[in-house]
């Protein structure tokens, strides 16, 4: 067992030379997940049947002399708001119990076409709204490295799996910070790529305009690998951007010589830990010595992209939510007139959290609140891309924490939605503006678990951000270095 | 009460009403719906088909299934915008958005329109009347599934179990919001008529009313003649057929009217027409107007059709009803709100009336056979020349009204020469002569009935002159013109007194 590597980048390099095989390699992550799963609980469904049949495929094609592709073998976990073809999708949420689609996302299918194996669909805060996992109908995930602690949210599930070797690489949406944050407080690397870049179609819509698909990792070469596996036009998804995926792997070896990154003030100060701002710091530190030209920015607009955030993506979820009326697919509570079965059911079949939101949404859109709410949320949201437009001006990329704190205890923080809320403060301006950002793991905090810097690129600056990313990872303090 | 209608100033239309006198004004502004005609639905790639098995024609883009996302037909663009041109509109920058609220009907519980910034507007329509009606917007939506209430009443209460059809969930729908310039029932009829040869005309629509791929709100008001501000609304929904149009504006103006001459208030609502009742009822009451939520749809991008795209629309824009009735009527020398200009075009023989006329065809005498004599299939292929010929031997009183009639079908049928037929069914032209002799003849036999052709009243001399006419009709074997026979009966009725 020892002898399965345990990264995807050589687990793909070993199965496509033929000297180890995919079915060793899943047989091997699902012992571990045998295992340990009934603690973490990372996963809704382990696909153990459909996992066994695409190894046996992907090693028939080697035994025929084909190449299965960039990530042969490598056994691949997918957020549970990622549609399968005939297999159970439930955003954890028991308003889609029983629910299977009848097709397979976009991102699916193309790391099918790349040859991973698809172990199963992970946990989740329910409809992706959340930062804790807490909000699962399922039952929480726990965060690997401290069980009595949260993995984070809302791709909790995706992130945990990562982070306790039950596949090396997973798929999570992110939204306002939901691959990110999980992947800090997890000790992973975590990426939300720039707006339109990754398909859509099949990912279970929270926030139309937000959301966004990206690759977690223990390695930020494998989410290279995983992100160039999944990026590029589909005609499926209007918002798409039709360009040339870039050649994220060729660029990890580049360094950061004349690179200027700016750390940017507003998210440096009041509302960040002190131990996670000393590891900002020295992630900076890391990057000028590497040749990169470290200056402070402001990006004032930033501020308000909290209160912005949650205006556009309630308002946006109310209404990606309405389907979830009894009517076709998921829950049904019947009820003497249509009405009252979709609002049984409803009543039923959502969560706090998501109910929470759809008010918050439904009311900022309101006739009457439409302008103070969302239109003045629209208007905040141009503003952060107008600050962001000015700070690339004079940076290459920004550098920022990823979450205020390193992971909490289960419960610190459900009774308050407003302080779950500033968990994304760091996060949020970059969904809203469109621009890709990710998490690289940089240490421990002051209680001894991981800490995670994030880098901010401008649209499509996907390549300068991993080309840092990579001199960041290889200059991380290690998790159990004393924190000083 | 009861309703007359009375123009005033040529356009517009009055209601006066019995009890009091006073004169009122309907005011209507109509709202269309049309499906337009193309292969694929408007986000997917399922056929719109109208009256396939139920729920065939669907994926998981039309039924609104998580995860899925719409993707815009180019096509129902192209379509859109011809109607939009064709209705002289401008074409402007458009945005989707989400109209939100729940409908069984409805798969995502948000309809995907267009909200403040439709693709088409400021437009307007011409009617044959000379009326131009505004046109405020045409903007593309999707249409909703269909229910089908089961059991108990049939009918949405009381109905032991519902079921939707979704194929037609996700076609492309052009709303063609008109402006409230309509006077009268008539006109709305016919501002239906007009739009309807404007679909057909630009291949944007089957506007089949009966299938529904044609449905028609109406916005009815009323107000004192002569005042200017629009009086309180309503929405007449349910009007199936232009029967019904009309039927319903002309009841809810009545209604309007006696409420108001009762000092009540008209209630802004919508009200569904009710054919077998023969009026209006209230829909389900509502404390308020309903919030739809709308707010831009995120999963679609920005529509801008490029200057070349709507050039090129221009380009080739077919000729038009208004357009073509103009030309007609030029041609022809006469009004161009004739009756007989409005039918040439309505049939599609403006083109042959033309030619005909360039043919050397009297132009008031083509479109009089046109409006009478040319309703049936094959007039079209008619050949202009020896159409022009028919006419030109009517004319020249080689034949009468009605062998030219006669002859007319013939050539319909056969292709013949118009000269060629006339000889054959022995058509001749009599000599003005032997018709006087003819009809000296009949008033010999006839003294008394001469007598009182002579020096009866208008009324008995109607009479008689129908009578004499017979018997020359049939003396003559009908190749008697009847206006020869009226004059020479006038001229001898002169000549006794």
């Amino acid at each position: 067992m020892s002898a399965i590597p345990s990264t995807a980048l050589e687990i793909a390099a070993a199965v496509r030379s033929g000297s180890l095989s995919a079915r060793e390699v899943l047989d091997d992550h699902l012992a571990r997940i045998d295992a340990q799963d009934g603690e973490i609980n990372a996963f809704n469904l382990v696909m153990t049947d459909e996992a066994r049949a695409a190894a046996a495929a992907v090693d028939a094609r080697v035994a025929a002399g084909e190449d299965p592709g960039p990530l042969a073998g490598v056994p691949l976990a997918l957020k549970d708001n990622l549609c399968t073809r005939g297999i159970p999708t439930t955003c954890s949420s028991r308003i889609l119990e029983g629910w299977r689609p009848p097709y397979d996302a976009t991102v699916v299918q193309r790391v099918n076409a790349a040859g991973a194996v698809s172990i199963g669909k992970t946990n989740l805060d329910e409809f992706a709204m959340g930062s804790s996992t807490e909000n699962s109908a399922f039952g929480p995930t726990r965060n690997p490295r401290d069980t009595g602690r949260v993995p984070g949210g809302s791709s909790g599930g995706s992130a945990a799996a990562v982070a306790a070797g039950f596949a090396p690489i997973s798929l999570g949406s992110d939204t306002g910070g939901s691959i990110r944050q999980p992947a800090a407080l997890c000790g992973v690397v975590g990426v939300k790529p720039t707006y339109g870049m990754v398909s859509r179609y099949g990912l279970i819509a929270f926030a139309s305009s937000l959301d966004q698909i990206g690759p977690f990792s223990t390695t930020v070469a494998d989410s290279a690998l995983l992100l160039e596996a999944i990026a590029g036009h589909d005609g499926r998804d209007s918002t798409s951007i039709d360009a040339p995926v870039p050649s994220l792997l060729e660029s990890l070896g580049q360094g950061v010589d004349g690179l200027r990154v700016g750390l940017v003030t507003e998210l440096m100060g009041e509302g960040i830990a002190p131990d996670v701002a000393a590891r900002v710091r020295q992630a900076a530190d890391a990057l000028t010595a590497a040749g990169a030209q470290v200056g402070e920015v402001s990006v004032p607009a930033a501020a308000y992209g909290l209160s912005a955030y949650y205006l556009i993506a309630p308002a946006e979820a109310s209404s990606n939510l309405a389907r979830y009326d009894g009517v076709r697919y998921g829950m049904r509570v019947d009820a003497p007139t249509t009405a009252e079965m979709n609002a049984a059911t409803r009543t039923a079949g959502f969560g706090e959290e998501v109910k929470r939101r759809i008010m918050l949404g439904t009311y900022a859109l309101s006739a009457g609140y439409y302008d103070a709410y969302y239109g003045k949320a629209l208007k905040v949201r141009t503003l952060i891309v107008r600050d962001f437009e000015k700070a690339y001006a004079d940076f290459d990329l920004l550098l920022t924490p990823t979450s205020p704190t390193t992971a909490f205890k289960f419960g610190d923080k459900t009774a308050d939605p407003l302080s779950m809320y500033l968990n994304d403060i760091c996060t949020i301006p970059t969904n809203l503006a469109g621009h890709p950002a990710m998490s690289v793991p940089f240490g421990g905090g002051s209680d001894g678990m991981p800490v995670g810097v994030q880098l901010l690129a401008p649209a499509l600056g996907e390549s300068t951000m991993f080309r840092a990313a990579a001199v960041l990872e290889a200059a991380a303090p290690a998790l159990d270095e004393v924190w000083s | 009460m009861t309703l007359t209608y009375e123009p005033i100033e040529g356009e517009h239309f009055v209601v006066v009403s019995e009890t009091t006198g006073d004169s009122w004004e309907i005011v209507v502004g109509l709202e269309v719906h049309c499906e337009l005609a193309t292969t694929t639905k408007l986000f997917c790639g399922c056929p719109n088909m109208f009256g396939d098995e139920p729920n065939t024609n669907v994926c998981p883009v039309c039924l609104g299934l998580p995860g899925s996302l719409p993707v815009l037909n180019h096509n129902v663009v192209e379509l859109a915008m011809r109607l939009g041109r064709a209705l002289h509109c401008s074409v402007e920058p458009s945005v989707f958005a989400r109209k939100n609220y729940f409908y069984p009907d409805m798969p995502k519980d948000y309809q995907v329109s267009q909200f403040d910034q439709p693709i088409n507007v400021d437009g307007w329509l011409d009617l044959p009347d000379g009326t131009r009606v505004g046109i405020e917007r045409a903007h593309i939506e999707e249409d909703t599934g269909k229910n089908t209430h089961a059991g108990g009443s049939g009918r949405i209460h009381g109905a032991d179990y519902s079921l939707v059809d979704y194929n037609r969930a996700g076609v492309p729908l052009v709303e063609i919001v008109g402006r409230p310039h309509i006077r009268h029932p008539e006109q709305a009829k016919t501002y239906i008529d007009e739009l309807r040869a404007i679909l057909l005309t630009t291949g944007a629509s089957d506007a089949k009313m009966e299938e529904g791929s044609l449905r028609v709100d109406a916005n009815v008001s009323v107000r004192r003649v002569g005042d200017t501000e629009l009086g309180t609304r309503c929405e007449v929904k349910n009007l199936n057929s232009l029967r019904s149009l009309g039927r319903a504006i002309e009841y809810e103006a009545r209604r309007q009217v006696d409420l108001l001459e009762t000092g009540e208030r008209i209630k802004q609502e919508t009200r569904h027409w009710d054919e077998g009742a023969g009026r209006t009822r209230a829909g389900r009451s509502k404390e308020e107007a309903e919030d739809y939520r709308y707010f831009q749809e995120p999963d679609l991008v920005p529509l801008a059709p490029s200057a070349e795209w709507i050039a090129a629309i221009d380009a080739a824009m077919p000729p038009l009803p208004a357009a073509r009735r103009d030309a007609l009527a030029l041609a022809a020398g006469v009004a161009v709100t004739e009756t007989s200009v409005v039918i040439a075009v309505q049939r599609d023989l403006d083109q042959l009336a033309l030619a005909t006329i360039a043919a050397g065809g009297d132009g008031k005498r083509v479109l009089t056979h046109v409006e009478h004599n040319l309703s049936g299939e094959g007039a079209v292929d008619l050949n202009p020349a020896t159409f022009a010929q028919l006419v030109t031997l009517e004319l020249g009183g080689q034949l009468t009204a009605t062998q030219a009639k006669t002859v007319l079908a013939e050539m319909v049928t056969s292709g013949r020469a118009p000269d060629v037929i006339a000889a054959e069914l022995g058509f001749e032209a009599m000599d003005s002569s032997e018709l006087e002799g003819i009809v000296d003849g009949l008033i010999a036999e006839s003294p008394e009935e001469w007598a009182d052709f002579c020096t009866g009243d208008d009324k008995k001399r109607g009479k008689l002159q129908g009578f004499f006419t017979g018997k020359i009709m049939k003396a003559t074997k009908g190749q008697a013109d009847g206006k020869a026979v009226a004059a020479i009966l006038e001229s001898r009725r002169a000549a006794s007194l």
